[in-house]
């Protein structure tokens, strides 16, 4: 039995109710008991005192890959999990491009009883659409779904089949499945290894156009449409998909989409110099896409920041650009990147990104958390916002240090994650 | 006595160096033309030094130029192929410099499939890194030789209207002449089928002429890009037939012209495909003149990497 938690004196912002005050939060048998005033904790109740802090549902990343099973040199359950708390997460849900992948009960239940064990962050399995991701055959839904999984998607691999991905729109509204497609033309994009423009023509390097994305997120569309199915479209990276996914809520279509904060931070300049930290799937666009994304997470047609967090082996990105693989790390510096890029330069309130990192992810793929209402779970994060610090890859609790962020300064940080009402992290402690 | 090396420690490309520099390798690369007319093609400038020949792509002309370079400049050199070396067991770039590293060389000249290979790698060994071609990127000692060949034949560049012909897109050789030509003044020009032009290319300064007749009365001088078998089938084109058709030099379209053009190539060509016969062979060509040219700014650019001044003929000497 854990100890109840007095969390005192902070700014407590629940963007599920929005509410946004001084309060004190108490957490008891793994729940919201209270949030109020002067609340006064039973006996041994551990008190934190959160003044000058903020007091939230904690943070949760709808898309990160876990590497367990399969390729745990790179990163565990257990390792992810705790990135995760560290990062402010209380739940992340797993990509399935494991090996084996999570097309099946036996793997689905392997991850969900390696999370039980690290008791950090939660951790929620993604089962894949098809069947060992080949994009042939639907996976067992109904299955994957008992034994755990939030939602499905073949991520790293798009559905070409448009077949394929009509019948999973349909089949999965049965178990009101999402389904999370990773949108890419991949005959056009064509083994490209960073956005097709200025720089990549002086680098030399296969280009891949923005249109490889925008053609794969309109047949999404069109194919929610025909089936009503709910489609949450993966790291939209450009200004044609935001113009698109807007077009698709004006009418009405259960369409959802997030952007990772690198792709709200960076753009394909950072691949100068062939920096392989910088090599992603999508790739890093242009500065008038950075512009229009943030205006979308802004204006709601983009629903959430996901962090698309990838761990990758030293040796993996210390070679040739075209022969590196894609991806970066994401959990520890979301935060602090969204704080620094939106509610710094006055584009959201730290209330709107809270809901764009906790409620909303919630809402989606209807998770618990993301409120503090009571008889919520007791997952709750206590954020400094205005901290300053300096990303540094060697303190990551990650396996993994590819980041392009190595050096950068940010400010905003977790100081205490807290899951079933239990402290996961604690930076001060730690 | 060592003074501050003129053109840095590697040579990547030609997008990074200066007006100045690159005069300066085309002034030390005149100056050695001559080495290699000399019954005796040698000097002792490069004595000691040792040099690795790094070759992960096929290459005749460009591996064969730099090692005659090296051998005319008395460096020691060793030639790596990938076929048959332990890249072929699965080691990384990065490992097999280090270990060739680790024998303690002088300088590294690669050539490689991957773009930024030649970057990456000086970034990480202390030898001098030169770029014999990597991927798309660049081929600065191609680019250097065309300057020189093109300055023998019109006296200076500035103002030179040149035209690039071909597959651009893939093309290192390009990317090098562009940079080249725009930094010493002349005017450059692109010249190809839209599939196989980047679309931003003008942003690097250059015009983009659609037809090949527009080009070739544009021009001062062509330079005329190989186009790859590989292109045709991966779909930019749907046959080298109809690529002579519309995009082919030949001796027709340049009669038509009326005016005398100097007609360059990298090499190897593909006769009868981007350029016919009687261009490669005919008056107007440089082509060979080029080969010449490219062992003399190989030698420039070796001795200018090793920390040489401008006064090579009496270092090293004794003999």
């Amino acid at each position: 039995m854990t100890r109840p938690i007095l969390i005192k004196g902070g700014r407590v912002i629940d963007p599920s109710r929005r509410s946004d005050g001084i309060a004190d939060v108490y957490l008891a048998e793994g729940r919201v008991a209270s949030v109020g005033h002067g609340i006064v904790g039973e006996d041994g109740c551990q008190v934190i005192d959160a003044t000058g802090k903020v007091v939230a549902p904690g943070l949760i990343d709808l898309h990160v890959h876990l590497r367990e099973p399969g390729f745990e040199d790179l990163e565990t359950v257990a390792t992810g999990a705790m990135a995760a708390a560290a990062g402010g997460f209380t739940a992340v849900c797993a990509m399935p491009n494991t090996d084996p992948p999570q097309d099946n009960q036996g793997t689905i239940g392997f991850v969900i009883s390696q999370a039980q064990k690290a008791g950090k962050a939660r951790v929620y399995p993604v089962g894949t659409i098809s069947l060992g991701q080949k994009g042939e055959k639907l996976s067992e839904f109904g299955e994957l779904m008992s034994a755990g999984a939030v939602a499905v998607s073949d991520d790293g691999k798009p559905i070409m089949n448009s077949h394929l991905m009509r019948t999973a729109l349909e089949y999965a509204k049965t178990f009101g499945l999402p389904i999370a497609d990773h949108c890419e033309e991949i005959t056009l994009a064509h083994a490209g290894a960073m956005h097709e423009g200025i720089v990549a023509t002086r680098l030399g390097l296969k280009g891949i156009p923005a249109a490889a994305e925008e053609i794969h997120v309109a047949r999404d569309i069109i194919l929610s449409e025909l089936t009503g199915g709910q489609i949450h479209l993966c790291h939209m990276s450009t200004r044609g998909s935001v113009a698109l996914i807007r077009r698709a809520k004006d009418m009405g279509l259960n369409v959802s989409a997030e952007v990772t904060p690198h792709h709200l931070t960076l753009t394909h300049h950072a691949c100068e110099g062939y920096n392989t930290n910088a090599k992603m799937n999508p790739p890093l666009r242009e500065e008038a896409d950075v512009e229009a994304l943030q205006q979308a997470l802004k204006d709601g047609t983009i629903d959430v920041i996901a962090t698309d967090h990838a761990p990758h082996h030293y040796d993996a990105k210390e070679r040739e650009f075209d022969e590196a693989p894609n991806g970066i790390l994401g959990l520890e510096t979301a935060f602090g990147l969204a704080v620094s890029q939106l509610v710094r330069p006055g584009l959201l309130s730290l209330s709107d990104l809270l809901y764009r990192m906790s409620t909303r992810p919630a809402q989606l793929f209807k998770l618990p958390g993301g409120s503090l209402a009571t008889n919520a779970p007791a997952d709750v994060v206590i954020l400094d916002p205005d901290v300053e610090w300096t990303v540094d890859p060697r303190a990551f609790f990650s396996k993994s240090r590819n980041t392009p962020f190595g050096g950068r300064t940010v400010r905003g940080r977790a100081e205490v994650t807290i899951v079933r009402g239990r402290v996961v992290h604690d930076r001060a402690g730690a | 006595m060592t003074k501050a090396p003129a053109l840095g420690k590697d040579l990547v490309g030609l997008e990074h160096l200066s007006a100045e520099q690159i005069r300066l390798i085309l002034e030390t690369a005149e100056a050695f033309k001559e080495v290699s007319e000399r019954p005796i093609k040698k000097v002792p400038a490069l004595r000691g030094k040792t040099i690795v020949n790094l070759f992960f792509e096929a290459s005749t002309r460009t591996r064969t130029s730099f090692e005659f370079a090296e051998k005319r400049l008395s460096a020691d050199t060793v030639n790596v192929a990938s076929s048959g070396s332990s890249v072929s067991k699965g080691e990384t770039l990065v490992d097999t410099a280090r270990n060739l590293e680790a024998m303690r060389i002088d300088m590294v000249v690669i050539r490689h499939p991957s773009s930024g290979s030649a970057e990456f790698l000086g970034n990480r060994i202390r030898s001098n890194v030169i770029n014999a071609g990597d991927g798309k990127h660049e081929h600065p000692t191609q680019g250097l030789l065309d300057l020189l060949t093109l300055r023998d034949k019109f006296g200076k560049l500035e103002g030179l209207k040149v035209a690039i012909c071909g597959d651009v897109t893939h093309s290192r050789v390009a990317r090098s002449n562009i940079w080249g030509l725009r930094k010493l003044g002349a005017q450059v020009a692109v010249c190809g089928p839209a599939s196989l032009v980047p679309r931003d290319i003008a942003a690097l300064g250059v015009e983009v002429i659609p037809h090949i007749d527009d080009a070739i009365r544009w021009a001062d001088a062509l330079n005329v890009l190989r186009l790859q078998l590989e292109r045709m089938t991966s779909g930019f084109i749907p046959s080298l037939r109809e690529y002579n058709r519309v995009f082919g030099v030949t001796r027709e379209r340049l009669e038509r012209a009326q005016k005398d053009l100097v007609v360059m190539h990298p090499g190897p060509m593909n006769r009868g495909v981007e350029i016919d016969s009687d261009v490669a062979d005919g008056p107007f060509s440089v082509i060979l003149p080029q080969v010449t040219n490219g062992v003399a700014v190989r030698m420039a650019v070796l001795y200018l990497l090793a920390g040489g001044g401008p006064d090579w003929q009496h270092q090293g000497g004794g003999e």
